[in-house]
């Protein structure tokens, strides 16, 4: 079932890629994308996901698209952070790596938030260590050192909604 | 308009430069490269803009494609582990 | 109009680029750069290929939305990757940091 779904997503992309708008059909070009999605789907299948039940959570990509503006806002705010800390004559910055806790299992799930802190205000992800669920982040102005603190401040306004898509 | 992208775009490559020929540590060096990378998409996607044109858009996909394993090849080489962990 | 309102999101995303190249410039470490740069080059990326989406033929806007997906999937991957190598190659931080939570733990 793994590279049933890998072979029908990299058949959505191969259409993205090939479609000729305004011509006829070239049917070389789609015979030619089915057997290229079928060979790279059946080698790279294994690899894919975890647990592919996942896919037919109709409540999940609901979550997801409203997850969507609410990290688009966000990052909007990460880039104005940084364009007021870069253009400051002074340089106003603290930086330091500290440690938060998340309560979210699975690896894209990790994967998921790791990239959302990247690209929020302040903070990147050094470290993951997926056993106790610890991460490490580098903060480029550090308000407080402490586990908990930092916690509720980096970490709990994503993962919320992470929970509902990926758990 | 597009002059004033493309200008944009320049300075930035020659900072992205400046930060290659300067940086004291090999891990400044690749985030220069890897920024540069980014920035020839932006050049695709200006072209793109510009002739109305579709193929840039593929030299677009398979450079975001391309830059992006090389930063992990050599990031994997900084760490200092074999290329297949 | 949609030039227009393409050509004013291309502007944005040109100062946003910008931005991030000052600070790969102007900020004192490895990470901090790493910070600044990957945040404001992926948003400004973005609202270039967002440009494209909204002015192109409909082929180009198809392949920078799956352009836009692989760049938000791959830059915070690879900024991530950066920084666990420089972490792991023993280059330090800057002398003025406030906290290292991962070197009080090794000791």
């Amino acid at each position: 079932m793994k590279k049933g779904i890998l072979i029908f997503l990299l058949f959505i992309a191969w259409i993205f890629l090939t479609w000729p708008f305004g011509k006829e059909i070239d049917w070389q070009i789609l015979i030619s994308g089915i057997f290229i999605s079928i060979f790279v789907g059946s080698i790279f299948g294994e690899l894919f996901t975890e647990n592919p039940h996942n896919f037919f959570g109709f409540k999940r990509y609901l979550w997801a698209i409203l997850y969507l503006p609410y990290w688009f806002w966000y990052c909007i705010l990460a880039n104005l952070d940084v364009a007021y800390r870069v253009l400051h004559p002074n340089l106003p910055i603290r930086p330091g790596i500290v440690k938060v806790k998340t309560n979210l299992k699975s690896k894209s799930g990790l994967t998921a938030l790791a990239n959302s802190i990247t690209l929020t205000p302040g903070t990147m992800t050094v470290e993951i260590e997926p056993e106790n669920g610890y991460l490490y982040i580098h903060w480029i102005y550090v308000k407080t050192d402490d586990i908990e603190k930092a916690s509720e401040l980096i970490v709990r306004r994503f993962e919320k909604i992470l929970e509902r898509i990926f758990e | 308009m597009i002059t004033f992208l493309f200008i944009f775009l320049i300075i930035c490559s020659f900072l992205c430069l400046y930060r290659i020929s300067r940086g004291p540590s090999p891990g400044d060096r690749v985030v220069g490269i890897d920024i540069l990378g980014i920035i020839v998409v932006n050049f695709c996607a200006i072209y793109t803009f510009w002739t109305k044109n579709d193929f840039y858009m593929n030299i677009a996909l398979s450079w975001a494609l391309l830059s992006f394993i090389g930063t992990l090849a050599v990031s994997k080489f900084l760490e200092g582990k074999g290329f297949d962990e | 109009m949609r030039e227009l309102i393409s050509s004013i999101s291309m502007v944005i995303g040109g100062l946003f680029n910008l931005f991030g190249c000052i600070g790969l410039v102007r900020l004192p470490d490895v990470y901090n750069r790493l910070q600044a740069s990957t945040k404001c080059v992926t948003l400004g990326t973005c609202f270039i290929l967002i440009g494209v989406i909204i002015s192109g033929p409909i082929s180009a806007s198809l392949k920078s939305f799956l352009c836009i997906i692989f760049i938000l999937i791959t830059a915070p991957t690879s900024a991530h990757a950066l920084s666990r190598a420089s972490i792991k190659a023993g280059i330090s931080l800057w002398e003025k940091s406030v906290v290292n939570k991962m070197e009080e733990e090794k000791k």
